[in-house]
């Protein structure tokens, strides 16, 4: 029944507005409708109706079996992030549904299309405490963008056309529907009409002309401005014009974690990253610039330090398409609401060239003491041990900065995102907001799926690793030329960090005792390497960059090497610490 | 920043889990509701929440955005006590004996404007309408001769000056 689509079914009916099909055939129609033709999943009982139907359909709707649900959610979360499209899991109820929230609330902090949809059991035993019930509505509300529990199959289509509306407009985020098993079982006449507007819900607010226009007159006026452009600006698409407003008005610009890679790294006005691991000169600068022009970005503690004391000495325009997120943390002197596109759009023609030449210098004069004090040593150590820096310089080098570079969370995330090098948009894949360790395996498998002609590098610390370590079995099932490296410190190095700096070196539970890497990963049948010496490491990772197959690295690196520069909890951005 | 009483009115659509959602971002700033009264409103199919609140204003104004925020609220609004017309509803339930023996209770229900409701050989209700602290004092009233039974409603208000949704309201009847 592989050919079992709605036009033959209408012609053999003759009905062309609508046909009759049960509610798990009308949730795959729903799919197909929305462009989806990938989704990650696990069955289990309240859900074997999709399943059964995605069985009829896998010549049209590829499922990836991932070997968790969280891994099937972070897969979504990767693919949604490189390709701009929605991703979507599945899930049966109870366990399995419960196993999305982690994944949920990711993609929620970090504003990530993402439709999940859950097997629930019959509506006739809803709140019976029957077998593989939860609340997963209930559960899953602090965490999604908008939910919704079917029990009715004739609900399904707009509901459906709903929940892709919801996810992928405005500013993104999950939605999960639940659906009871008799909904799945169900018939309706089924039709479909895309979602265009819910009465409720403005998803993109009307640019003002006016805060535009007092916007230019700041920028224009100021003497040392400074941009952070966060991730607004690549789900905005705004990237062209982002380029051409720090071109034309010579601004300094400095990007969060997720905004990194909305602009080239190597750009000569690009001035690196805010917040707690970000590079010495924007950090200190922000308590010295006079105006803060904030770009699709929402003020994260990470970011900002002590709110006491985070950039008082400047006027700040918050370029946003949240109007929740302007004034929550940081009080700007003017909003600009809207898509990020369209408000770069109407600034662009009002910005005077500029240069800031003096300006430049002072970003410069603090990168030389940032790279005097720490680059160096990341980057070329005189001692034996490996360090993470080094390791992404050689990626970035074997790569030529073209890669999609997936991380997950912990010390090698923030030195990836410190050195990785990157010159195209939506490359830099990792969970900001949540801090989700185990993210980074199964969103390396959605990355690549959404980028297949892309080189995928997953860089995973030893204690995260271990957390989603089975999604290797999706790589190898489905031979994705994902590559994995894990920088192994035998530690859980960011706790380990603390531990030694306010916690007077008290390692509680930070010391990990590890398995050998190589000889899980080949269990997997996925060719695998271990590097502990610099000299084997250029050569390795070339190997690596250049197999048209998955490949695991081990990379053994010193295992008490800290972070910095570092912002201690509650510190202002500018007492960043370099040692 | 000074702790104020805040009534918020939320538009929304009549959607199951709504509550669920408006009440979880209270939680997660862990603000108590004082109040919630959940009914109608001059908006065909549109219901309307009021919940009270005590908190700063910068807190009634970061969670009165992130409610209006939620996909099914169409626009929430804060304001202060002074600048609403406000009551709540409360029920007594009460011997019935007392009525006749304490006559005093007769003069508590003419002072604060109260209603019997109903009466029957056991029990009397008597229903008071007004502000708390009217409310609180009727009970203290009441209390020394035994209530058998009481609850009040939530806070219902409104607002002095136009709720600035009337735009909205064209638009949606027309759609």
């Amino acid at each position: 029944m592989n050919t079992n689509t709605i036009k033959e079914k209408k012609t053999k009916e003759g009905n062309a507005t609508s046909i009759k099909i049960t509610g798990a055939e009308a949730i795959i129609h729903c799919l197909l409708e929305e462009g989806v033709d990938l989704i990650y999943g696990y069955p289990g009982g309240a859900i074997m109706p999709v399943y059964d139907e995605l069985y009829k359909f896998q010549d049209k709707l590829t499922h990836i079996l991932t070997r968790h649900e969280q891994g099937a959610t972070h897969a979504a979360q990767g693919y949604a992030r490189v390709s701009g499209k929605v991703g979507v899991a599945i899930a049966t109820s109870g366990p399995g549904a419960t196993n999305l929230v982690t994944g949920l609330a990711d993609a929620q902090i970090d504003s990530t299309p993402m439709v999940c949809i859950t097997g629930q059991v019959g509506s006739h035993l809803l709140g019976s405490d029957a077998f593989q019930e939860t609340d997963i509505v209930g559960i899953s509300t602090p965490v999604t963008k908008w939910n919704y529990q079917i029990t009715k199959a004739s609900e399904i289509p707009e509901i459906l056309a709903k929940a892709f509306y919801i996810a992928r407009s405005g500013r993104p985020g999950p939605v999960l529907i639940d659906i009871t098993k008799d909904a799945q079982f169900d018939s309706i006449d089924f039709s479909y009409k895309k979602c265009t507007g819910v009465r409720s819900y403005n998803p993109v607010p009307k640019p003002d002309q006016k805060a535009i226009d007092a916007a230019a007159e700041l920028i224009n006026a100021a003497k040392k401005p400074m941009i952070v452009f966060g991730q607004g600006v690549i789900l905005g698409q705004a990237e062209a014009e982002l380029k051409a407003l720090v071109e034309l008005s010579g601004i300094p610009a400095a990007w969060t974690i997720l905004g990194l890679s909305a602009m080239d790294t190597d750009h000569p006005l690009n001035v690196g990253m805010v917040g707690m691991h970000g590079n010495y000169g924007p950090n200190v600068l922000t308590n010295e610039c006079d105006l803060l022009i904030a770009i699709g970005m929402r003020f994260d503690d990470r970011v900002t330090g002590n709110l006491q004391t985070y950039a008082k000495q400047a006027k700040i325009i918050h370029f946003e398409i949240d109007p929740a997120e302007v004034n929550k943390n940081v009080k700007c002197d003017v909003a600009v609401l809207g898509n990020s596109k369209e408000t770069l759009q109407l600034l662009l023609p009002l910005i005077q060239k500029n240069s800031h030449v003096a300006w430049h210098n002072e970003f410069k004069m603090k990168y030389d003491i940032e790279y005097n004090e720490v680059i160096k040593n990341d980057l070329h150590p005189t001692k034996d041990g490996l360090t993470m820096a080094e390791v992404i310089e050689e990626i970035n080098i074997a790569s030529n900065n073209s890669a999609i570079i997936v991380t997950d969370v912990g010390q090698h995330q923030m030195i990836a995102c410190r050195y990785a090098k990157f010159n195209q948009s939506k490359s830099n894949v990792t969970s900001g907001g949540l801090g989700t360790m185990g993210f980074a395996l199964p969103a390396a498998i959605g990355a690549k799926m959404g980028a297949m002609d892309r080189e995928v590098v997953a860089i995973i610390g030893d204690g995260g690793y271990q957390m989603t370590i089975q999604e290797l079995g999706v790589i190898f099932q489905h031979k994705l030329p994902v590559k994995i490296v894990v920088l192994n410190n035998d530690h859980l190095g960011m706790v380990r960090q603390w531990q030694e700096l306010f916690f007077e070196r008290r390692y509680a539970s930070t010391v990990m005792v590890n398995p050998d890497f190589v000889k899980i990963a080949e269990g997997y049948h996925i060719n695998a390497k271990r590097v502990s010496e610099r000299k084997d490491l250029k050569a390795t990772i070339q190997d690596m960059i250049a197999s048209k197959d998955a490949y695991f690295l081990e990379v053994k690196v010193e295992k008490e090497d800290n972070v910095f520069p570092m912002i201690p909890t509650g510190a202002s951005v500018s007492d960043i610490r370099l040692k | 920043m000074e702790k104020k009483w805040f009534t918020i009115s939320i538009y929304s659509e009549n959607n199951v889990g709504l509550l669920n959602r408006i009440s979880g971002i209270f939680l997660k700033r862990h603000i108590n509701i004082e109040s919630l009264n959940v009914s109608k409103s001059e908006i065909e199919n549109v219901s309307k929440f009021i919940v009270v609140v005590f908190c700063e204003e910068e807190i009634a104004r970061k969670i009165v955005g992130q409610i209006e925020k939620q996909i099914e609220v169409i626009k929430a609004f804060y304001h202060l006590d002074d600048e609403t017309i406000y009551q709540e509803s409360v029920l007594f339930k009460i011997a019935s004996s007392l009525l006749f023996d304490e006559r005093q209770i007769q003069n508590i229900i003419k002072d604060n404007n109260a209603t019997i409701v109903t009466v029957s050989r056991e029990f009397f209700v008597i229903a008071k309408t007004g502000r708390k602290h009217e409310i609180d004092e009727m009970y203290m009233q009441l209390l020394p001769f035994g209530i058998m039974q009481f609850v009040r409603s939530g806070r219902i208000a409104i607002t002095k000056t136009e709720m600035p949704i009337s735009a909205l309201l064209a638009k949606f009847q027309k759609s």
